[in-house]
């Protein structure tokens, strides 16, 4: 059975924030709710990348584990979906998820923030696959459709991708092994310490910083 | 079952229409696949098949269903009566425009009305729109090309021949070297960065970001090299200083395909490392090192963008790296080539088809020859069109550019060279925040008797509160809401399949622009060979009638059939080459690049790389057009020993004409009906003789051409030397505001001239700031430049939900020890002052290393505000866009291209502000 993973190459991402449109539009996710976004580090400095962040569907994800209500499930092929009927907005699976996945549409001083709503990797959730129930708790389920999710599918660069983390792993080493040096090449910095990176002309050579 | 449903998701049991359209932002053309149910656009799918885009979209590609849901857009016609909004019908709308059109005709001239089209436009609204203004009888006709890329076409074509990117964004992945000069892919065409990176990582290729900013496409670069903002003559010729130092030239190729390379190494002698030091601040070393990677890494391209094109010396700074790919012989090859984005979805389209105040469609050019060209090709008499202008001179004379507009409303009688200032103007697709100098903008809205605005959006021009009578809008709705082609940025026609009703009460451009021209009296001789359903034009039949005469660029043998099929058949293409191999379409290229010589039936393949020698002319090769005569100054212009494969001229020759088809024996191969045309057009006595390729309506010349290998406008040597335009070898000038007062002896800008019916300034005023104070006032250097959220003005944008909730705030960015020295912090508001007119405006700061110390940034997308005030309530109700800020262009001054009237900008100065 695959496991699904998100995988961002950070060499190929450009911050276009296609992926970030892609899910408003296909699950039309109302404004101040981010299932995903981008994060840069050393903006506007040698060095700079970008990866774009959602739920990452861990394997043993820490937001059922303090689920006070668990509402949390996991597929068979490894996404992890929840139930807003059994959510109760209470915030715990943001305070354990290392992603900042989870989101909520409502901030009061006390009380509910309303339904937690995340990434669901385009699979909807616990509904009939397909259902206008579906649509309307969690958006399409691609999945369903034998479609990936569109952030993926529509990413500018080929940066994010989704799927099989088996296959995505395979097409990464073939990048990082045609990339061949520089930082493209997985523990260069490592080896060779941030001070030598390769030729002038390499990725991430002296003049730009690289990884 | 009754359900919203743009509410999602795909209703079951419903059918889904899968439509093809276009999406409709930057030129990189990428294919938008739309799922509609019930007539609502319900979902967007990945356009996998698409050769262009392969599926992928950037943030605004992936939003654009939103456009069609139109909670921001215009919905029915409005007029502006004392400051408020009234609600009126279209037939009220184009009865009182009309009438108010002809009042100011008749009293002040055809020339009195601006026509300001878009690059948003399809193809054939573009050709539809340019022949309006030829019927109403001037040329004050223009599009956003004069504000992004017209000093490109000139640069490139006066070089070369042809206005246009020579290869294509998939041919960059053969490249074994990449440089980008100001132009941030990253942001402006994000897509276009898969091929890039692609290049970049399988052929290992340098990617060389020159730039004054660290940009988002600067971050993936092997080597980024900072220049001050205006200097690139002086870094192009920098790298061609060490290029000549070390005989890296491409000697043969200079020999046999270049004029007047002797006349560049003399400028170029005098760049020295340490000139270039002292000028652009770029370290000998590291010019040395790219020139290195450019030579010895080919092909190498060099690709470039507005941070190049707008500038005071924007044509010279196209045509220095124009040389620069000549001299390393990179011109004509695949990998190689000057790759050129443009900006909007069609603003290589509706340059093409000649949205501009210089030419008629397909580069023309204005000449009596031109008009009698396209009275035949629209069977109407010369004579009828010379009545519709003021007189033939004006007929023949260039009209005045968008940049310049306001500047032709405020002119007194006489400062102008035409019979009236402007009084009217009708905008259609463009944004009102989009030129410099918006505060004298403001003055020229507010003077106009006549504003008229077509557009989804009511754009910053409805908003500015001076105007309280006298403006209409029409909502004109999308091209996704109509059908049409469009040319990217490599000269690919794509063709866009309706994919809603236009709707609430828009209307397309053929529609609109037919109904103006009923009203006005002239629709019967306008549509004379172009069927109107109800009121709407037939736009297969404007895209025929185009084919028929737009011969000079070869836009001939894209017919409406060809271009569906390539549509309908996208996979067959391959992904690099972008040829298909098998299917109906085996052969061509995607979308038929033009040139696409002949009659559509002789099925040429269109031309992915321009000047390819290696290619027959029938398979996609050519060679330099032979548009500058054959000889100067006892010298020949015609290429030597160098000729597309095949050709059974083994030399350069002259482009083809009657004549020289004679003088070659070549006149026996005319069928009897192509001679009867010829000799028709040529009236039948010596005239017949000049009859051309371009004006030979039976395209026989053109056929018999391609029958010989050889290309119909003639095989020349580019040009080093362009001796017509001001600077014939590209010289630096400074800026006219110069943040470097002590260079502006050393490189004045150009002499005050008059041109456009106007007069421009150049060196009075940058000699007037530089022996001011203006420095000390305005000690920091002020560029601008785009964000990937939104485009253009960014009206449409700002108006997206999906987008305006990544961009909320107008910034401003300033280095980090700028900011110290200021006492700002990252996020707080400053006041940016320009040094013209007390203009001000009040931004939040972005403190940033990405502008190097002593350089501000701006992005151009924001309007709505004012000095500080926001303008939200002047918009029509509900039309305000979600996310409104200040206008870089409210700071913004003078200084213009001298071929072009492009605007300055990159660079001018400013003071920042804690607010």
């Amino acid at each position: 059975m695959a496991r699904m993973k998100f995988l961002c190459d950070s060499e190929r991402c450009i911050e276009c924030n296609a992926c970030v449109t892609a899910c408003k539009n296909e699950h039309e996710v109302p404004w101040g709710i981010n299932r995903r976004r981008l994060v840069t580090l050393n903006d506007g400095k040698p060095g700079e990348r970008s990866i774009s962040m959602a739920c990452m569907h861990c394997n043993d994800p820490p937001c059922a584990a303090v689920c006070p209500v668990d509402c949390f499930l996991q597929t068979e092929d490894g996404v992890v979906l929840h139930s807003k009927d059994l959510c109760i907005g209470c915030g715990y699976c943001f305070y354990a998820c290392p992603f900042g996945a989870p989101q909520y549409p409502r901030t009061t001083d006390f009380g509910s923030r309303g339904k937690m709503d995340k990434c669901t990797f385009c699979a909807g959730g616990p509904e009939p696959d397909g259902s206008v129930e579906e649509y309307q708790k969690y958006g399409a389920n691609r999945l369903a459709e034998g479609k990936l999710p569109l952030c993926a599918e529509m990413c500018s660069t080929r940066a994010l991708m989704a799927g099989d983390g088996a296959i995505l792993a395979d097409i990464y080493q073939e990048r990082s092994v045609r990339r061949g040096y520089g930082s493209g090449a997985p523990g260069w910095s490592t080896a060779y310490g941030r001070n030598d990176r390769g030729s002038p002309f390499a990725p991430g050579g002296p003049s730009t910083g690289g990884a | 079952m009754i359900r919203k449903a743009e509410a999602g998701p795909i209703l079951p049991n419903v059918e889904v229409v899968t439509r093809k359209n276009v999406c409709t932002h930057c030129s990189v053309g990428c294919t938008v696949i739309a799922e509609v149910q019930n007539g609502v656009w319900v979902g967007q799918e990945p356009g996998w098949e698409s050769p262009i885009n392969q599926g992928t979209h950037c943030a605004k590609g992936a939003s654009v269903r939103e456009l069609t849901k139109g909670t921001r857009r215009v919905k029915y016609p409005l007029k502006l009566v004392d400051g408020v909004w009234q609600r009126i019908t279209w037939d009220q709308a184009i009865e009182e425009i009309g009438n108010q059109l002809m009042e100011i005709r008749q009293a002040s001239g055809p020339d009195a009305v601006f026509w300001l089209g878009s690059a948003k436009f399809s193809n054939e609204g573009a050709y539809l729109y340019r022949k309006l203004a030829a019927f109403w009888g001037t040329n004050n006709v223009d599009h956003q090309a004069r504000i992004c890329h017209s000093t490109t076409v000139a640069g490139v074509a006066n070089t070369w021949g042809y206005g246009a990117m020579t290869n294509s964004y998939n041919d960059i992945q053969n490249s074994k070297a990449l440089v980008i000069v100001g132009g941030n892919p990253a942001e402006a065409h994000p897509v276009s960065m898969q091929h890039m990176l692609r290049g970049k990582e399988h052929n290992r290729a340098p990617f060389i970001v020159i730039d004054p900013r660290f940009t988002r496409t600067a971050a993936h670069a092997t080597e980024y090299v900072r220049i001050r903002p205006g200097t690139d003559i002086p870094v192009a010729w920098g790298l061609l200083w060490h290029i000549f130092e070390n005989g890296w030239e491409d000697k043969e190729y200079i020999r046999q395909r270049v004029y007047g390379m002797d006349e560049v190494r003399a400028e170029v002698k005098k760049w020295t490392p340490e000139e270039v030091e002292r000028v652009t601040g770029v370290p000998g070393p590291q010019l040395r090192r790219v020139a290195e990677a450019l030579a010895k890494n080919k092909p190498s391209t060099v690709i470039w963008c507005m941070g190049v094109t707008q500038h005071t010396v924007g044509t010279a700074n196209v045509r220095a790296l124009s040389i620069l790919q000549l001299a390393l012989g990179n011109i004509g090859v695949a990998g190689g080539g000057a790759n050129i984005y443009r900006g909007h979805c069609n603003v290589q389209g509706a340059t093409d088809f000649g949205l501009d105040v210089s030419t008629l469609p397909s580069y023309y050019g204005l000449a009596e020859g031109a008009w009698k060209h396209f009275s035949r090709a629209w069977d109407v008499e010369y004579d009828f069109m010379k009545s519709r202008f003021a007189s033939k001179e004006l007929m023949e004379a260039k009209g005045i550019p968008t940049t310049r507009w306001f500047d032709a409303v405020l002119a007194k009688p006489g400062e102008i060279d035409q019979p009236s200032p402007l009084r009217a103007m009708m905008c259609f697709g463009h944004g009102g925040n989009t030129v410099t100098r918006m505060p004298d903008m403001v003055k020229g809205l507010e003077k106009l008797s006549l504003l008229v605005i077509a557009d989804p959006h009511p754009t910053t021009f409805a908003a500015i509160k001076e105007r309280r009578n006298g403006t209409y809008i029409l909502p004109a709705c999308s091209q996704f809401e109509t059908d049409g082609s469009r040319t990217c940025s490599n000269r690919s026609m794509q063709w866009g399949e309706k994919v809603v009703e236009p709707i609430f009460e828009s209307k397309d451009d053929y529609t609109i622009m037919y109904l103006l021209a009923r009203k006005l009296g002239f629709a019967d001789e306008m549509f004379k060979h172009i069927t109107v359903e109800n009121t709407r034009p037939v736009p297969e039949d404007i895209l025929r009638e185009m084919n028929r005469s737009c011969l000079s660029i070869g836009a001939t043998g894209q017919s409406p059939e060809r271009l569906k099929m390539h549509m309908k058949h996208q996979a067959d293409f391959d992904k690099i080459t972008m040829r298909a191999s098998s299917g109906p379409c085996a052969g061509d290229y995607y979308g038929l690049p033009w040139p696409v010589w002949g009659h559509p039936e002789i099925k040429h393949p269109g031309s992915a790389v321009l000047y390819d020698t290696s290619k027959h002319v029938m398979d996609g090769g050519g060679v330099f057009r032979a548009r500058f005569g054959v000889e100067r100054n006892g010298v020949s212009l015609l290429a030597d020993g160098s000729y597309s494969k095949g050709s059974e001229i083994e030399d350069g020759y002259p482009e083809f004409t009657m004549a020289v088809l004679k003088k070659l024996g070549w006149d026996k191969d005319l069928t009897p009906e192509e001679t009867r045309v010829i000799q028709a057009i040529g009236g039948g006595g010596a005239e017949v003789d000049n009859v051309s390729w371009q004006t030979d309506l039976s395209m026989g010349i053109i056929r018999v051409a391609l029958k010989h290998g050889c290309v119909p406008h003639g095989n020349a040597k580019a040009r080093a030397v362009a001796w017509n335009l001001p600077d014939p070898v590209p010289i630096h000038r400074e800026p006219i505001y110069s943040p470097r007062p002590e260079l502006v002896k050393a490189y004045p800008a150009i002499e005050d001239r008059r041109d456009f019916r106007l007069v421009q300034l150049a060196r009075s005023l940058q000699f007037k700031v530089a022996d001011s104070d203006l420095r000390q006032r305005f000690p920091m250097i002020l560029t601008s430049g785009r964000l990937v959220e939104y485009e253009g003005g960014g009206e449409e944008t700002r108006s997206n939900p999906w987008l305006a909730e990544l961009q909320q705030s107008m910034f401003a960015e300033i280095n980090t020890k700028d900011a110290e020295g200021l006492g700002i912090r990252d996020g707080a508001w400053v006041w940016i002052h320009g040094p013209e007119d007390g203009s001000k405006a009040k931004v939040k700061a972005l403190v940033t290393d990405r502008v190097g110390s002593g350089t501000v940034f701006l992005p151009f997308h924001f309007s709505g505000f004012w000095r500080g005030d926001s303008l939200r309530g002047n918009y029509p109700p509900n039309t305000d866009p979600i996310v409104l800020g200040e206008p870089a262009n409210g700071v913004t001054t003078y200084g213009y291209d001298p071929v072009t009237f492009m605007q300055e900008t990159k660079v001018t100065l400013c003071r920042v502000e804690p607010a």
